[in-house]
This record gives C-alpha cells, sequence and structure tokens, in this order.
C-alpha cells in the first residue's frame, strides 16, 4: 500500500520509494529508506499535507508526494 | 602546502535547517560577522572570525542544507564552496559538521556526504541539553569512533564546548586527516541507502533511546497549534497580534523620527547657505531618504516577528496549515507568512521570500507581494475616505469608510491570487513544487539569535535599497524644483490663495510631466495635478498627501486629516472651471494605489532579491498597466451606471 493510505495514528514500515528524480531522492535523503518505520501523526486542517513521524522527527508532505512511498503496516 | 605562518585557516560551518547552526556561529564569532551574497545569487553568504587555538581563522556559515547532491541553489552553493570553487574562498581547511543531538540519524546524513569531499570534518553536537533531558543517553566517544571524526558536545547559548571544538580544529589545521570512508552502493537510491545504513549502525552503537519521551512536548504543542479548527484560529489570532503591534508600537519612533528629520533638515539648511546645494540636501536627500526611514521601526518589528516565528519552529507550521490553500494558485506553503508580513510593508515579506527554494515559487511570491495593501497606503486611503466619503454608512448603520477600506484589501489579495495564478501557469510555470519540510520541535526562541537576525535583515535593506533610494529621491527632487523661474509677481486681484511653492511645482518639470501625461489619465478622471502627485509618490505611496497639500497651496505640512487639505481638494476646479474631485474620482484613485507600484524601496528589493533588471521591471510595468486598467475600468464603469 501506499503511505497516504496509512490510517491516521498508524504506524508502517517503508517498502521502496517510487520514481525518479529530485522528488522521489529527496524523499529518501529525508529518511525514508527501506525498512524505516514511520508513523502517520495528521493531516492539515484542508486535508493536505500530512505529518509523519520517522527517525525522531517530523515531516510534513503533500499526499502528492506521499504517493510515491510504497509502505507495509 | 601553504606557508603556515600567514596562512589564514578558512572553517566552513555546516549542517541541517534547525540544527543550531547560526546560533554557534554568532556565538563563535560575536560581532565580527560580515553579510554578503554569493555572487550572482541572493544565496547568502555569512562569514566571521574566531580564534582557533593559538591564531584567527575564517569562519564561513553555509546555507541550511539537508543534503549536497544540489537540486537546490543552496545545496549547490555549498557543495561548490566545498570544492573551493567559489572565488575568493579556498577550498575549506575543516568542515564543522552541525549536528543536532534530537535528530541525530536524519542529520548524520549530510555528514556521510561530507565524508564525500575530502576535507576534514568535526562534528558539533548541538541540543545535547535537550537530548539528555528527554532521557536519552549518548556514548560520544563511541559515536567519534564509529564515524571516524572527532565529534565534541556543544551548548552555544552556555558557552559549553567551545575550546574543544577550537581545540580539535586547530589540530586538524596543523596536521590534516579527512575521515576514511567509502561507499558501496551504484545506484544513487542504492548510495542512500548504504548511508543511512552506516548511520544506523553507528546511532546503535552509541545511543540509548527512551521510548517514552519519543512523543515529546511538541507533538503535545500541535495538537492545538496545527489542529483542523484551533490552529487556523490561532494562526488568525496572532496574525492580527502582530499587526496590532505593529500599527501600536511602530508609531511612536515613526513620530520621533519624522521630526528628527526635519530638524535635521532644519538645521542643515540654516547651516548652508541658501540655494540648489540646500535645496538639494535638504528636499532631496534628508526629506526622500528619511521618507523611506521613517517606516525603520515598522520594518525592524516585523523582521523581530518574522524572527521569532522562524526560530521557534511556528512558521513551519503557518506553512503546513496553509500549503493547500496556497497551493491552489501554484504557491507553497512558505509563501503565507511573507505575504502577511506585506500586509504591513512588503520589504519585510520580499526579503522573507529567502525561506522558498523553489526560485520560481519564490519569484512568483516576490511579484505578488506588493498587491498587499501595506500601511504607506493607508494614508491615501484615509485621505480619500475623509474627503468624500466620511458619516456615510451602509445598509444603515456600517460606515461606508470602513467598507470601502476593505473593499481595497480584498482587491489587493483577489488580484494577487490572479496574477500568481496566471504567473505560475506562464513565465514562471513549473510543475507544482514539491512540500517536503521537516516541522522542526518547538524551543524557546534564542534572544540573540532573534535580535542579530533582525538587525542584520534590517542593516541589509538600509544598505542594499539605500543607493536606489538615494539615486531615485534626487532624481524625484530634480524633477520637481527644475527648472528654476523666477516666478512673475501676480497682480493683486489674482493672488488668492496661490503659493510660491505651489506656482513652482506647477512650473517644473515634474508639473509639466503632469500636463504631458494629462491626456493618459484623463480617462481616469484625473487632471495633470493629480498626475504630477502620482508621479511625486512613487517615492513612497504616502507622499501624495504632501504633493497635493504643496500642489493645492495649502502648505507642504498638512496630514491626510488635515480639514484644509480636505477642503482644497473638494474644492479644486480645473482649468474650465470644473469641479475636479467626485466621490468616483477619490475611489478610481484608491483602486489604483491599491495595485499600482508606487515604491521606489520596493523597487529597490526587488532588484536585490531576484537579481535581474528585467524581473524588476517587468513588475513595474504589469502593475502599473493593471492599475491603470482597474482605474479605468473603476472610473468608466462608474460613469456608465450614473456616478459621476
Amino acid at each position: 500500500m501506499r503511505l497516504p493510505e496509512v490510517e491516521i495514528g498508524s504506524s508502517a514500515s517503508v517498502v521502496t520509494v517510487h520514481g525518479q528524480g529530485a522528488v522521489p531522492r529527496r524523499l529518501m535523503e529525508m529518511g525514508l529508506v527501506p525498512g524505516v518505520t514511520v508513523r502517520v501523526v495528521k493531516s492539515a486542517p484542508f486535508g493536505d499535507p500530512i505529518e509523519i513521524r520517522l527517525r525522531g522527527y517530523s515531516l510534513a508532505l503533500r499526499i502528492n508526494e506521499a504517493e510515491a512511498v510504497e509502505v507495509a503496516v | 602546502m601553504p606557508d603556515t605562518a600567514t596562512h589564514i585557516p578558512l572553517i566552513a560551518l555546516a549542517g541541517n535547517p534547525n540544527a543550531g547552526k547560526t546560533t554557534l556561529f554568532n556565538a563563535l564569532t560575536g560581532l565580527s560577522q560580515k553579510v554578503a551574497n554569493y555572487p550572482g545569487v541572493t544565496v547568502e553568504r555569512k562569514e566571521g572570525s574566531w580564534t582557533v587555538g593559538d591564531k584567527l581563522a575564517r569562519l564561513i556559515d553555509l546555507p541550511g542544507l539537508y543534503s549536497l547532491d544540489a537540486t537546490s541553489i543552496d545545496e549547490h552553493i555549498a557543495s561548490d564552496v566545498l570544492r573551493g570553487d567559489v572565488s575568493g574562498l579556498p577550498t575549506p581547511d575543516v568542515v564543522i559538521a552541525v549536528v543536532d543531538a534530537t535528530n541525530l540519524e536524519r542529520n548524520l546524513y549530510l555528514v556521510t556526504q561530507l565524508f564525500e569531499y575530502n576535507v576534514p570534518v568535526v562534528v558539533a553536537l548541538t541540543m545535547i541539553d535537550v537530548f539528555e533531558k528527554q532521557q536519552h543517553e549518548i556514548d560520544i566517544d563511541k559515536l567519534s569512533a564509529s564515524l571516524g571524526v572527532p565529534v565534541i558536545a556543544v551548548n552555544a547559548s552556555v558557552g559549553r564546548g567551545s575550546e574543544e571544538l577550537s581545540e580539535a580544529v586547530s589540530k586538524l589545521v596543523s596536521s590534516p586527516s579527512t575521515p576514511k570512508f567509502t561507499l558501496s552502493g551504484d545506484s544513487e537510491s542504492g548510495r542512500i541507502f548504504a548511508r543511512y545504513n552506516f548511520i544506523s549502525n553507528a546511532v546503535q552503537e552509541s545511543v540509548v533511546h527512551n521510548d517514552q519521551a519519543a512523543h515529546g512536548i511538541s507533538e503535545k504543542i500541535d495538537r492545538i497549534l496545527t489542529h483542523k479548527f484551533f490552529g487556523l484560529l490561532i494562526l488568525i489570532g496572532i496574525l492580527l497580534l502582530v499587526f496590532q503591534t505593529i500599527f501600536t508600537w511602530a508609531s511612536v519612533p515613526m513620530d520621533l523620527l519624522e521630526q528628527g528629520f526635519g530638524a535635521l533638515g532644519d538645521a542643515v539648511r540654516s547651516g548652508l547657505p541658501e540655494g540648489i546645494l540646500s535645496d538639494l540636501v535638504v528636499d532631496g536627500i534628508i526629506a526622500g531618504v528619511g521618507g523611506v526611514l521613517v517606516f525603520l521601526p515598522q520594518i525592524l518589528l516585523l523582521f523581530l516577528f518574522i524572527s521569532i516565528l522562524e526560530d521557534t519552529g511556528y512558521m513551519a507550521r503557518a506553512a503546513f496549515l496553509m500549503d493547500k490553500l496556497m497551493s491552489r494558485v501554484g504557491l507553497h506553503g512558505k509563501a503565507f507568512l511573507p505575504l502577511m508580513s506585506s500586509f504591513a510593508c512588503a520589504i519585510p515579506g520580499i526579503m522573507a521570500t529567502r525561506t522558498i527554494e523553489n526560485q520560481r515559487d519564490r519569484f512568483a511570491t516576490i511579484m505578488i507581494a506588493p498587491f498587499m495593501s501595506c500601511s504607506a497606503r493607508l494614508p491615501v486611503y484615509t485621505l480619500m475616505i475623509a474627503a468624500f466619503f466620511a458619516g456615510q454608512t451602509v445598509l444603515g448603520f456600517i460606515s461606508l469608510g470602513a467598507v470601502l477600506m476593505l473593499a481595497m484589501y480584498a482587491l489587493g489579495i483577489v488580484v494577487a491570487l490572479i496574477v500568481a495564478f496566471i504567473l505560475k501557469r506562464t513565465a514562471l510555470k513549473s510543475p507544482p513544487p514539491p512540500f517536503i519540510m521537516e516541522l522542526p520541535p518547538y524551543r524557546m526562541p534564542n534572544l540573540r539569535t532573534v535580535l542579530q537576525n533582525m538587525l542584520t535583515r534590517a542593516w541589509l535593506f538600509v544598505k542594499r535599497a539605500g543607493t536606489v533610494i538615494l539615486a531615485i529621491s534626487i532624481i524625484l527632487w530634480a524633477l520637481m524644483y527644475f527648472p528654476r523661474t523666477e516666478v512673475t509677481p501676480v497682480p493683486a486681484e489674482q493672488a488668492t490663495a496661490v503659493s510660491p511653492e505651489g506656482e513652482h511645482l506647477r512650473n517644473s518639470y515634474a508639473g509639466r510631466l503632469g500636463h504631458v501625461i494629462e491626456p493618459v489619465i484623463q480617462p481616469l478622471g484625473f487632471d495633470w495635478k493629480i498626475g504630477v502627485a502620482l508621479i511625486a509618490s512613487f517615492a513612497a505611496r504616502e507622499v501624495l498627501v504632501s504633493t497635493l497639500s504643496i500642489i493645492y497651496n495649502v502648505g507642504k505640512d498638512e496630514t491626510e486629516e488635515s480639514p484644509t487639505l480636505i477642503s482644497a481638494i473638494r474644492e479644486a476646479k480645473d482649468e474650465r472651471g470644473e469641479t475636479v474631485w467626485t466621490p468616483l474620482t477619490a475611489l478610481t484613485l484608491m483602486v489604483f494605489f491599491v495595485l499600482a507600484m508606487q515604491c521606489m524601496s520596493t523597487v529597490a528589493v526587488v532588484r536585490r532579491e531576484t537579481n535581474s533588471w528585467s524581473w524588476t521591471l517587468f513588475m513595474v510595468g504589469y502593475m502599473t498597466g493593471l492599475a491603470y486598467l482597474a482605474a479605468f475600468l473603476t472610473y468608466q464603469g462608474g460613469r456608465l451606471l450614473g456616478f459621476s
């Protein structure tokens, strides 16, 4: 499944980041590499972006970008 | 090998945003800082001197980065500096990697990239006090051994670790050794994965995390501050508080400055012999530059608030809250606060767009920032409302003035959003910018960082805009001053209420220019006198008030609420003896001022921030065009509807 499908408050483990170019690379550089656990904390008032927590810090990203992240619960 | 006796070592400070890099840089360099731009770009280059061991070194602060892969300008510049590719900067002798202990893994990612640059690296571990308060444990020696570089715990605000840091750096300056780090992985994602693997191992060996504290206080604060409903309410509340404070606090020093420049002008005038020189200095330079510097308290306060919002971590939350709305017109969430600041003054707003990494998004934000009705427009709105709409109500109880004021603000916002929408689909076309932004932990703002930030930015404004403002002030003065014709004595029966000042302005180049542009502005209901005021108020919008005062012979020191000025405007007649000003003319002028680029300081700052005259001129051109169009539609539309 993809990261935006993870329920708010739940955790998942990153399987891979799909795609090529600057956005997937930035996601990986921010620590979204295979095996890392992420928790979806909340979504912003208008439903987008979402806040996730990984490696002890909080990251905000748009649903559009989060779609590139394949996760397993 | 450079001659060690004369060689001045260059030390670079690298680290993630929010890692405490600026605080450390300020603590190490004190007041010896210099801020400039890297050649050709608007990336700030901060440099200072720092005593390393027994000699003075140059310390250079790289922009905050997550990676060195050169996708953004900041990353590009940083990797150029590390390779010694920036003119005037040798390859750094040592790089200090600033690493936030509370966010170790992601911060170390940049460090593993630094290892590939073949420069000696020292890790400065910040936020160690916060880390220990959360009852995590860290074995610094083990971390240092696994990374293969010295690791020093620092706390810049209490001075902890700065001596050890200087010692470690000094050792590496005299006998450089670069970290041994080999990276496996043949694809890009493979290399990123390998770096994080290396980091995970190093952290596992040296850190014991306390899972209880993992959620942290920031997440609790965020339950309210980024709450779907209360979050937005608080954001609005914060903005209201900022504006309220700016308008109440800034008015006292602004009045003082105004009086100060007045007194300075008088003093200079009495000290210099009468003539062109004294007029140039007093009316051109002191009045022109003073008219801009009067806004400095307001700009300083705005910078102060922006610095506090940045330093506490709230700025990122505001971007998070507003991103969805901003993205509708193709802008980044980070554009929200710069645009809000522009309601007080566009200058700090435009300078605050530096946090937007994508250049096209940043330019789009800069291009629309001056549409936000700033405080210099208020005297213009106030004068027009006081003269033509005072005491009238809508629906029996709502003041018409308040409705018009609100309408002017709304007009600016709507036009800004439309322009952003169009720009992002044409000249600044780019795929929707990625929004991948850290929400840093909340921190108490560091007083020193905040103040230093505020002063640096304000000084940058004065220094950078200064020359342009000075030049434009002199040009505008000359337009209104020359030619020096002897005013012929007017026959007594015509001498009613004609002041020599007004007579002179009418004869000046600006006055003639007013006549030249009269056919162009006639469809807006403006005569040449209003034209002169439009030309003069290019210096700053509120200059309209004093120019109208001069041209209507009521003296140049009238304020926007002055009854004499108001009645002079109401009674002004053109050559055919018809009334110039009607409520419709006043409304048209207000609409014109919402949209026109009547501010030389903004022009100067946009030139500096975009580093491009073409963008700056484009901005002046399209804003003036839009202002003309909107004013035309208002006036002609109003007449069609039967207003006069």
